[in-house]
Formats: structure tokens, sequence, C-alpha cells
């Protein structure tokens, strides 16, 4: 009778639905040979383990299908070889060279579960024995699910194979266990090779000179902590106010002195400290009292004596409450199965809602706002300050740089931006990535992650201001978590030129060299890599002369704006005697916002956005983002991009971007028609962008999931019966209610 | 027309076609009625069609180019007064009236009243602050409290786009002076005090007869019909069978006229079904009608079964029929037991089909959730529950849904390749929304701009979607239970598909926010009156203008630069609530914060642009090469005799 939602979906599916049971496969006709197949190892990879036949139930395919073939487990990854004759050896376009679409780095594995029939158990380390489950699912950090059916393996390889797999991937580990250091004992170095386009890397006094010359600051550089005299967490070389005293840099281990980010135009900088202990000891608290009293002058002096402080861990969530909003975020989209999926999507904008993740996004950017506000409108030095000074103090400087200076959106600007403010700034990869599995889970949480989020945001809601693309900011969200590169491996620059010093004790080659992440050509070829960069990015007509000239120009302009007047309000906050301190110190002379309520902060900053908003837009000036409702989005391409239910086939941003090459190839021929009509010569036709003209229709996916194995017809909701609760009258009542009245009558 | 239209008016019209931005209309606006001076009657129009979906004047980007003009125009635009459309006539205006913006806050300026707009506009502010909507988006006009201790009484205007106005002005001192608030409602409602509405009266002269779009059997013919199996019926000529329906009908070949009517009397309204849509190449096909008449005591009817497996049979490649209720199956089960006697059909009395309840509410419910959701958006926007807010409103589900149902449709025809008949409770509503959807999906000539506009005449206006009592035209009775935003929801489902399928589609998002304009502002005839019968009745093509005639003569302006022509590419949506969103370009617009910076569009029409500048030079000079080539062609090569200047792209 009724035809109930479920049935139009998969049972009347074609040929993609095996109606084989797993139980009827025949083994047996796994001939020798393939057992023999192996995964292309890298170099120093090294197979632990490995299990044959193993089925791989995969998340792109609704149906159950399996796929039978070898499950290994190297010091790399576990890796997933089918025995299924490669018939569609499709070129992948989007391939990365160092990991398949069956391999799960070991550094990538988010969670182990063992399946069961109808219930899946989560395994924590510690617990295996001899025993193994008919099932082994694996949630990735990339978002990926697998499944893998041990249940026709050989009892010993299947046993071995599992607690292979749960061993390298959850038991703690030391560092020198990371896949890196045997990838890069087995590599000669190739340092040179990227160095035309430079991601300017931070590490030597050289670079941070030229790129306080850049933005025209007027601070110093320190280079005293080239040995870590100074501090373990600070950088080798860093540049703090010309007014820092020798004498003062070395008192607390590096906390509180006011590190330089950047400078603005109008000679005002922002800098950033990891915040004092507290003390019970009198007179201690008061050596840091003066000590801190002298750092804010200091500060102060740099431009205007103003400053204003800001203690980040006050207004924004701690690392913990991000680790626990992104633990829930994640989780809808580490999906089971189909039914799974559309239970999910009934509840789908309230379930986004309090995981708070987008919230937390919200917040970031409402706060880099604020302190590009105070250094673009009102000129004034800002010290922004937390617990280490290297989690929420790099994602904000950074907002704020990139909001700021056109550089920062530029490929290379930014990876310099990642270099200068992560790397070089200290920010602890290797505890808030947990790479090497540690039982203290507090020190984990997806900072660096959600940096990349709230630069996706202000990607989306303005695309042509930046050269780079969504799928780059995907890629480097999943690189994080690649144990080959340096770039985010360690914990402190301490650790990093430690360890690379250290060299090998093996081979005693001398130093280390590892490769960074910046060096692409590592994991994508170049037809890969163009999809990083952004066709429409609206280039800098000046950007070969100075860098600064545009930005001088626009100066002018701002300067213009009406200034909101302040009232000073009641402050409040951390440096609350050290501010009062200070004002009686800078009498007469100008401070600037301290401390404000929230409320009129929020009023404020709404007027510095629309006064903003009200300018023409420039997308080399200052960019800021909107953060209505719903302005802030969804990350569709980095979270659904595995989800097989929402992939639209033909549609998607990648649609555009077909069309957009076909139109850039057709600009770009018919200027090489005119420069060769020019001279007379035949014309010859050259593509300048070319996608693959491939006859499947690419997805929203695109470039990550292959389509292949889904089917051409569209995914019905099953769940659609979880009707719409909607009761009463309304709903009860037939639609034409006066034509009922009138048949009364 | 000028010639410098490429590049300069993309600027200021292309950015209003993305999304209506504050820019786009002052620009338009401004840049508009000066070319009106001289040259084009057209102009007029279109800085009006701008104006109705943008509202701030002041916060323009991109002011530089637009202040050169504004400067020579100057005088102009000291005026206080609206560039007035042909027939319009200014009937009243206030000085001293105070427009209380909520994003901007209390502006002063002068209120001008015609009889097809209202047009408020402050001179005080750098740039002038200018409102100008058409009379037929307001809903209803309320006077709010007495008098204010400083003698000032206010009124509220609640619109049907989705915004509420506030004006206050002092207590005339005359009290048996009007209120211009009050001169306003006679003109806001005349329906109600028995005038004609603006659209009779604006006579406006285009170079396209939009009238002319639709034409019931070339449409016909255009998806092969008649064939062998399916007829064209003149039957309903004078809309005898049935007044709802339009003068052509399709039905299966085997079944004579005269059994036509008893089909009729078994479905609600005499709505029997007939073809919407054949697939070229299976034969399956779209069919709609009304609810069959079965009541409590499960009537049958041997025409009706009869005409059903008649349906089926027109399709040889199938044996089934599948019978969409669009209602929930509660609602459709509670219908039997109505006054009307309706209820769906049962599977024993129809052999071979199968019925599938799609679960789509009434235009009661929608017209609730589209209050709710107003409330949510307007004015202002709970930053920290938006997205609770929001699923509180069920706006989306309802999307989800409908999309969900023609999917479905669009499934069975496409991938099952078997017919299907489409019903609700009467036919006009759910049905006209399914049914335009799956063929939206499933033909990409309803994707073109030309083709889109047939889709509308087609499904909704011909057979009789009751646009009158839905939007309530020029009627004061706001709170009439008719009223239900049942078209909007359908352009909400379209918006939602150019989303996922954004090369797709020949039209923008301009365009859809034009047509939902208009369908308030009572300029244009076409989305006046219930029915087919009462349009030709009352003479619209005649005594009106259509809304295509206005579309079709400045076409460009609501192109997709990204269109490319998948015409035989069926688009199956993803219904997921992941791939929902809410269209922030029309329901909030009004919110300066929520307008974009730059439309992608315009990047994409520079390119555009681009493209077509470097073709004509390649032309041009392979003109001249020929030309050259036969005066001399011993001339050697690589010898340009002229310079040319190097083309600079951005690319």
């Amino acid at each position: 009778m009724l035809s109930l939602g479920s049935a139009g979906g998969k049972s009347t599916k074609p040929s993609f639905v095996s109606y084989v049971t797993p139980e009827e496969i025949n083994i047996t006709d796994i001939d020798a040979s393939r057992r023999e197949k192996h995964p292309n190892l890298l170099p120093g990879e090294v197979v632990f383990c490995s299990a044959s036949p193993i089925l791989k139930s995969s998340q792109e395919d609704a149906s159950q299908r399996g796929i039978s073939g070898t499950l290994f487990c190297t010091n790399f990854r576990i890796s997933f070889i089918t025995d299924e004759v490669s018939s569609e050896e499709v070129a992948v376009l989007f391939k990365n060279k160092l990991y398949g679409e069956n391999d799960i780095p070991l550094t990538f594995v988010d969670l182990i579960y063992a399946g069961y029939d109808e219930k899946k158990k989560l395994i924590t380390r510690g617990q295996v024995k001899n025993k193994y489950p008919p099932k082994i699912i694996i949630h990735c950090k990339d978002l990926r699910v697998f499944q893998f059916s041990l249940t026709f393996a050989k009892e010993e390889e299947a046993r071995k194979i599992f607690q292979g797999i749960v061993h390298h991937s959850l038991e703690p580990k030391s560092l020198k266990c990371i896949f890196a250091f045997s990838y890069c004992e087995n590599t000669s170095s190739s340092p040179e090779i990227q160095r035309k386009q430079r991601t300017v890397m931070f590490n030597t006094a050289a670079d941070w000179t030229e790129e306080m010359m850049r933005t025209k600051g007027n601070c110093k550089l320190v280079t005293d902590n080239e040995n870590f005299g100074i501090s373990q967490k600070l950088a080798q070389f860093f540049i703090v106010p010309s007014f820092v005293s020798e004498e003062d840099l070395p008192k607390c281990q590096g906390r509180g002195i006011p590190i330089w980010c950047w400078t603005h135009h109008s000679g005002c900088a922002l800098f950033k400290t990891a915040s004092l202990p507290l003390t019970e000891d009198d007179s201690e608290s008061q050596a840091l009292k003066s000590y801190m009293e002298r750092m804010l002058n200091a500060v102060a002096q740099n431009h205007l004596y103003s400053v204003k402080t800001e203690e980040l861990s006050e207004t924004l969530p701690s690392i913990q409450d991000i680790q626990q909003s992104y633990n829930k975020f994640k989780q809808f989209f580490l999906i089971d199965g189909t039914t799974e999926f559309w239970l999910s999507d009934v509840k789908w904008f309230s379930s986004l809602e309090n995981s708070g993740w987008l919230d937390i996004i919200r917040q970031c950017l409402h706060k880099s706002v604020e302190i590009v506000e105070c250094l673009e409108k009102e000129n004034t030095n800002v010290l922004i300050m937390e617990e280490e000074g290297s989690d929420l103090c790099c994602v904000i400087s950074s907002l704020v740089q990139l909001m700021l200076d056109p550089y920062y959106r530029t490929l290379t600007g930014f990876q310099s931006l990642v270099q200068k403010e992560w790397v070089a700034g200290g920010h602890n990869f290797l505890d808030r990535c947990n790479h090497l599995h540690h039982k203290e889970k507090e020190l984990q949480s997806p900072v660096f992650l959600l940096f990349l989020e709230c630069v996706w945001q202000l990607l989306q809601q303005h695309g042509p201001a930046f050269q780079f693309t969504e799928t780059y900011l995907t890629v480097l969200s999943d690189s994080v978590h690649v144990a080959v590169f340096s770039t985010f491996l360690f914990s402190s620059p301490f650790q990093r030129v430690t360890t690379m010093k250290a060299g090998s004790p093996q081979t005693q080659r001398g130093p280390l060299n590892f490769p960074t992440v910046w060096d692409w050509s590592l994991q994508f070829n170049c037809k890969a890599q163009d999809l990083f960069t952004n066709p429409l990015y609206s280039e800098s007509p000046k950007q070969n002369k100075a860098m600064r000239r545009p930005f001088h120009a626009k100066h002018q302009r701002q300067l213009s704006l009406p200034n909101t007047t302040y009232k000073p309000s009641p402050k409040k906050g951390f440096f609350k005697e050290e501010t009062e301190n200070l004002k009686k110190m800078l009498r007469g002379k100008r401070i600037s916002r301290w401390m404000q309520s929230t409320e009129f902060i929020q009023a404020s900053t709404r007027e510095f956005y629309e006064s903003w908003s009200r300018r023409p837009l420039d997308y080399h000036g200052l960019i800021l983002p909107c953060l209505d409702g719903p302005a802030i989005r969804l990350w569709m391409q980095r979270y659904l991009r595995w989800i097989p239910e929402v992939q639209i086939f033909g549609g998607g941003p990648v649609a555009l971007l077909n069309k957009l090459a076909d139109l850039l190839g057709e600009v770009q021929e018919l200027r090489a028609q005119l420069d060769l009509q020019a001279c007379h010569t035949d014309l010859t036709h050259q593509r300048a962008v070319s996608l693959p003209r491939t006859s499947a229709r690419p997805t929203n996916a695109f470039p990550f999931a292959s389509s292949r194995t889904w089917g051409l017809r569209p995914t019905i909701p099953t769940c659609l019966l979880q009707r719409l609760m909607i009761t009463g009258n309304l709903a009860n009542a037939d639609d034409e209610v006066t034509e009922a009245f009138a048949d009364v009558v | 027309m000028e010639k410098s239209g490429s590049i300069d008016s993309l600027g200021s019209k292309q950015s209003s076609s993305r999304q209506p931005s504050v820019d786009s209309l002052s620009s338009t606006s401004t840049s508009r009625s000066d070319r009106s001076s001289h040259a084009k009657p057209l102009s007029a129009l279109s800085s009006d069609s701008v104006s109705t979906s943008t509202e701030f004047s002041p916060e323009l980007r991109g002011r530089a180019k637009v202040d050169a003009k504004v400067l020579r125009d100057s005088n102009k635009l000291a005026q206080e007064e609206p560039q007035l459309l042909p027939k319009e006539t200014v009937q009243e205006t206030a000085k001293d009236i105070t427009y209380i913006c909520p994003f901007l806050g209390a502006i002063r300026g002068t209120v001008t009243v015609t009889n097809y707009r209202l047009f408020f506009k402050c001179t005080d502010r750098d740039p002038a602050f200018v409102l100008d909507l058409p009379l037929g988006v307001i809903s209803r006009v309320e006077k709010i409290g007495g008098a204010s201790s400083r003698g000032e009484v206010s009124y509220g205007l609640v619109c049907k786009d989705i915004r509420n106005l506030r004006f206050a002005h002092k207590q005339p001192e005359d009290s048996l002076k009007k209120s211009i608030f009050e001169v306003l409602m006679k003109y806001a409602f005349p329906v109600s005090n028995s005038m004609h509405l603006f659209a009779f009266e604006y006579g406006q002269i285009f170079p396209e007869n939009g009238w002319k779009v639709y034409d019931a059997l070339s449409e016909y013919k255009r998806q092969g019909i008649p064939n062998e199996s399916w007829r064209i019926t003149k039957v309903n000529d004078q809309y005898e069978l049935c007044d709802t329906y339009p003068a052509t009908l399709v039905v299966p070949v085997n079944i004579p006229d005269e059994e036509l009517k008893r089909v009729a009397a078994f479905r609600a309204k005499g709505r029997i079904p007939v073809l919407s849509w054949i697939h070229p190449e299976s034969q399956a096909t779209v069919t709609r009608c009304s609810q069959p008449m079965v009541g409590v005591n499960g009537k049958r009817s041997k025409e009706d079964e009869k005409y059903l497996q008649a349906i089926m049979d027109a399709n040889a490649q199938s044996h089934k029929l599948f019978i969409f209720d669009a209602r929930p199956s509660v609602n459709a089960a509670a219908n039997k037991a109505s006054m009307k006697g309706g209820g769906y059909e049962s599977e024993d009395a129809y052999q071979n089909a199968e019925l599938v309840f799609l679960d789509i509410h009434n235009i009661h419910v929608m017209r609730e959730s589209l209050r709710k959701l107003k409330e949510v958006v307007y004015p202002n926007i709970e930053e920290s529950h938006w997205l609770s807010n929001l699923e509180s409103t069920h706006w989306l589900e309802h999307i989800k849904l409908i999309l969900a149902g023609a999917l479905r449709i669009a499934d069975k025809v496409e991938s099952g390749k078997t017919s299907v008949v489409v019903h609700c409770s009467d036919g006009w509503d759910r049905t006209a929304q399914l049914t335009s959807l799956a063929m939206l999906m499933l033909d990409g000539h309803y994707r073109t701009i030309r083709g889109f506009q047939v889709l509308l005449e087609k499904e909704w206006l011909s057979f009789g979607h009751r646009f009158q009592l839905r939007i309530g035209h020029g009627d004061k009775n706001h709170t009439d239970a008719d009223r239900s935003p049942v078209f909007v929801q359908f352009i909400d489902c379209v918006w939602q598909m150019t989303r996922q399928f954004p090369a797709a589609f020949e039209f923008n998002e301009y365009f859809l926010i034009t047509i939902l304009d208009h369908l308030y502002s009572c300029l244009f005839g076409t989305f006046l009156c219930n029915s087919e019968q009462q349009r030709v009745k009352d003479d619209l093509p005649k005594r009106t203008v259509s809304l295509w005639s206005y579309i079709n003569s400045q076409v460009e302006d609501f192109m997709n630069p990204m269109y490319v022509n998948y015409s035989n590419h069926v688009l199956f949506p993803v219904v997921s609530m992941r791939h929902l969103e809410l269209w922030v370009g029309y329901y909030i617009r009004w919110n300066p914060r929520m307008r974009p910076q730059e439309p992608l569009h315009q990047r994409y029409k520079e390119l555009l642009a681009k493209r077509a500048e470097l073709q004509k030079r390649v032309e041009e000079l392979q003109r001249e090469v020929t030309n050259r080539s036969v005066s001399s062609s011993s001339e050697r090569a690589g010898s340009p005799t002229r310079s040319i200047t190097p083309v600079q792209t951005f690319v």
C-alpha cells in the first residue's frame, strides 16, 4: 500500500548491490601471486605485518559490498591493497604521492572501533589481548571512515594485523618513532628546490629583519636566544619593542616579553606574550608587577604612548573547550550509514549549533576584528596574551594580519605567516595534534584547524582577496597529520632545533633535514597543485613594485573616517593594577581604549564593520568578516567530502571551476591568437588551464573523493517520514478554508 | 542605446543581480534615471524594479563611479519626487516624516505617494537616502498607538517581502486632515476600494511582447505531443469541463471527450489528470490532477480507473503507475471525511498503481512557517542561536520535503521509466510545486530564461494556481486564510537548485528576485487573477504588460555568466539539510550587514566581457590579415605595420 520512503532508495538500486553475502565469497579463488602485492613503499618505510584476504566495505558505497584485498601495517601507514584488477586506472587528478585513497597514515588514526554484528566498541590502548574482532572500524582525522572485515583472513594474520594496527596507531611512542625520522634518513635532501617563490621560514635573523623592514616596524631584533639562553619556548630570533631593556629579557623564562608580530602602517604594532605566573609571594609578585609595568611601558612607547592589552583566555574558549566542541562537531561527519545520515539530517541545524564549533569560530573572528579596530582605527599598540602565548595568540595574531595585510593573502605570504606565527611562534603541534598518542588528552586540541576554519570563513566571504583556494586549506588541514614534514611535528622551536641538530643516532650523518610541508611537490604533482591557486584572485596591479604602496594610498582614506569618541569605562581584567599604574605614568599622554564593557565593544565593532563596509571594496586593503548568523558557514568541502549521500552529481563549486577554466583558457587562447596575428604565424591551440574532461560528472567532493563507485541515481531520503511533527488546527485544516465554508453555507 | 553598455553598466547593474546589494540599487537607480532623461523609456522601469529590491541608497560601494553622474545630474537628484512611470501620478506629498529605520535609526524626509508607489527621500544625508516601494508589497497599514507625548503619530507598514517599515509624523493640527498614510491605504488596496490595480494603467511599450512567450500548442509540440498515445483536446475550450484549467489539455488518445466529463465528475473541481511532461525517450509522463472524490464510503469511478490505466498504458516501458499524493497521509485520510468527500486512490481500485504520500504540509502551515521566519530574520538576527531559531521555523524542512518529493517524481520518471500522477487536494498548490520542480530537474529547456517563463506560464498560471487569492493583490484583508507563500516557496526551491548546480541555469539570482518582487508589485499583469479563464475574461494580455516583456527586453541583466548548456542532463539535487541553506539574498536582503561585498558574478562577467573584447579584436585582425594578403600576397610575414596595443588581462 503505502510505499515508505525507504522503498525508493536501496532496494531498487541496480548493479551496485551485491546480493552475495560475505560468506559466499570464494576465498580460495585468491591466487597466491596477488597475495604478494605490496604497497609502494616510501623511502624508509617498513612493513610490520599484513593479512589477507581482508574485506573492505567502503563508506562510499551504501550497499554493503566489500572489496577484498590485503591489509598492511607499516611504520607509516595502514594500507589496503585491493585484489581487484584495477581495470579502470582512472587518472586520479588529485592523487597524493604519500598516501593513496586506501591508505591511512598512522598519525591520521583518530579512533578505532571493534565492529561486531550490530554494535561497535571503542578500542582503547592496552586492552588488546589475543582476541580480535570480526571487523575493525577506523575513524580518521581527515574524516574518512574505513571498515575492514577480518573474518576471512588466517587467524594468525588477522590477530597480528589487528594488534599491529592498534599498537602502532594508539600506543604512546617516542618522538623518534615518528615516520619522518626514518623517511629523512633515507632521502637525499634538496632544500634549495623551492627557493624561487620562497616561503619565509623565520629561522634566521635576516628573515625577521626583512619582515620588520617590510612592515616598517621600529622594534629591535633579539639574537641572544640563538642557543635558547633566554627561553626554550621562544624562537631563536625574535623582535621586541626597542624600549625593552637587555637586562629584563632573561628574567622570566621568556614570559611577559612582548613578542612583535606585525607593525601597522601607522606605526602601532601587535605584540603577543605568555602570561606571567601567578605567585603568592608578596615581594615576588611585586617584582613581577614592576617587570610587567616596564614591559607594557615598552609596548606603549612603540607608538604614541598607547597600549591595549587583551587577555585572550578571559574572553575566548579554552583549548579544552575547543577540543570538546570539535569532538562533538566532527561526529556529524563520521557517518556509518545511510540510515544514520538521514536520521541526523532532521536536527541538523540545532546539532551544529549545539556543538558550539561555529560559535567558537565566530568568537575568534570577532576578537580579531576588535584588535584590527584598535590598530586600524585607533592606532593603538596591542598586546595579546594568554597562558602559553602560543595557542589562541597564534590564532588571533595571524587572523589580524590576514585581515590587514594583503601580502599574507598570497600563497607564499600565507605560508610565511604560518611559519612566523605558528612554527617560529612555538605552537605546540606535537601535543595539540597528539602525534605521540600520549595519555594526557587535555593537551590535545585542534587549535591550528580552528585557525584554518577562520581563514576559510574569510575566504568564502572575500574570495578574490585570496590567492589560494579552499582546496589548499583542506589539504593543509590534512597535512598537519602527515608525519613526514617537520613543520607540524614539534612542540617548540627548541625541540625542533635540538632534535634536528642531534642528527640521526644510527647513521651519524649530521643534522637531519626534514622536508617542510610547503614543498608541495612531495605530495602533489603540478597539475594538482594548480588547484591551490584561485583563478579569480584579484591580483594587485602594483604587486611587483613596492608591496607597501597601495597600502599607503588606502591609508589616507581611512584616516578621514569619523573617529567615534569613546569614554573610558571602568575596566576589568588581569592587568587592572598594571594598567592603573601605567595610566598614572602616562598621565596627560594619550591613553587608548582599555578593557571595556562587552556591549560597548560589540556596538563599537559593529560600527567599525559598518563604516568599513560603506567604503569602496578593496581586495588589497583591509578585509573584515561579516559575523552575523548566516554568514558563518560550514566548510562543506572539508567536512562533507567523503559522505556519498551529499554528493551532487554534476554540481557543486566544481561546475563553476570547469566553466571558469574554459573561459580562462579561451581568454588566453585568444590572447595568444592576438599575439600571433601580429606576427603572422600559424596558430597553435594551447589551453592554459585544463581540467580533465572525463565523461564522469564531477561532484562537489571534487577534488577529493572520486565518484566512480557512486551510482547515478539520486539519494532519496529514507527518514523523511520522521515527519515534521506539525499538529494543530493549521496542519489539519484543508487548503481551501473559504471553499469549505461556502460548501457549508 | 548607449555604446558604453557592456562594461560600464556591468558594474552598476550586475552588482544587483547576484544579490541586490546596497550599491546596486542606488548606483543603478542613479545611473539609470540619469539615462532615462535622454534615452530609452525602459529605464524608468528598470530603476523601479531595482529599487524594489533595495532600500539603502546611502551605503554605496563603488561610489566613485556614480559620483560623477550624481554631480552632473545634481539638479535632478535634488528633486524629492521619484522618476514616474507612464500613467503614474503623484497623489500626495508630505514633508517632515520620520522613517524609523531598524538599521540606521530615525531618518527625516519627504514621503510621496503615487498610484503605484511609496517614495521616501531624505536629502539631508549624504548620499541621499531613498526608500522606494511599490504599494503592492504592502500587506497592511496600521496606526501604532495614539499620539505620543511629542505629538507624533506612528504608522507601521507590514510588507509581503519580509520587512516592516515604520514611519512617524507630527499629529496634524487640523484634526480633519488625513494622514498621508490614510491616503496611502486607498491606493495600496485598490481592490478593496473598487479601483483598478496599477497594472491596468501602466502602458509601457517594450520591444518584446511577453504575453507571447507561452503558447500551449507549441510547447506541447516541443515535447512531441500529439503522438500515438497522447492527444490534444479542446473539450475545455470554453472552460466548461474545468474552469480552473487551461483551454488546451493533453489526454490519452483512447479516452474520448465524453468520458473526460465523467472523470471530471470524480475529481475535485473537475481537475482531471492531464499531461504536464513526457520523457522524450522512455515516454514516461508526469500527469497532474486533483484528489479523487472518494469520500467516507470509498466511492469508485470506473471511468477514472480506466483513465489512469490509459495513462499507464501510454508508456510501454513500465507496467506500473506511481501516484504521488503530496499530502501527509493523515491529511489525505481526513479529506475523506470532510464536507467535500475527497481522499486518495485505493490500490484495490487502481491495479498496478502504487500510492506514495509525500508529506508536504498545507498552505496554512507554510504561511505560519514564513511568518516565523520573518520574525527570526527581520530586522535583526540573533547571532548565537541563529541555527536553532532557523530550525524552529521549519522553513527549510518544508523546502526539503518539497524538493524530496520532486526528486522522487523525477527519479521514477527518469530512472524508473515509470509514469507518475501527482496531486494534492485541489492540485494547484503543492501539485504545481512538485510538477514544475520535477520538470526543472528533468528538462534542461526549463532551465533557460525563456524555458523557465514557459514553465511558470504553464504549470502555475495556466493550471490555475490562485495567485490573486494566495497573494491578495490590492486586497486589504490581510488575515485572509487563503493567503500563502506557495509560490515564494517554489522559487526558493529553484534557488536551492541553482546553488547546487551553479552552471546549469541560464538565469541568475536577480532573475528570481525580480520575479518575486513583481509577484507583489502589481505593475505587470502576469501574476494577476486566479486562472486562465479569468485572465482571458479580464483581457489581461491587452490591458496589461507582461513581466516577461520587461525581462526579455533586457535579458542580459538576468543571465548567469557561468551557464553551460547541459540540456540533456537530468539534475538530481541533494535534498539533505546539509545542502539546504536560507536564501539570504532574498529573505535577509534588507539587512545592510548581510550584503555581500562584491558579487562574484561580477568577476565572471568581467571575464566574459574580456573574452568578447578579445574575440572582436581577433576577428578584426583576421579580416585585416585576409585583406592584406589579398592585396599583396608577397608582403613579408612578421612585419606588423600597425602597433597592436597589448591587451591587459587580469588573468
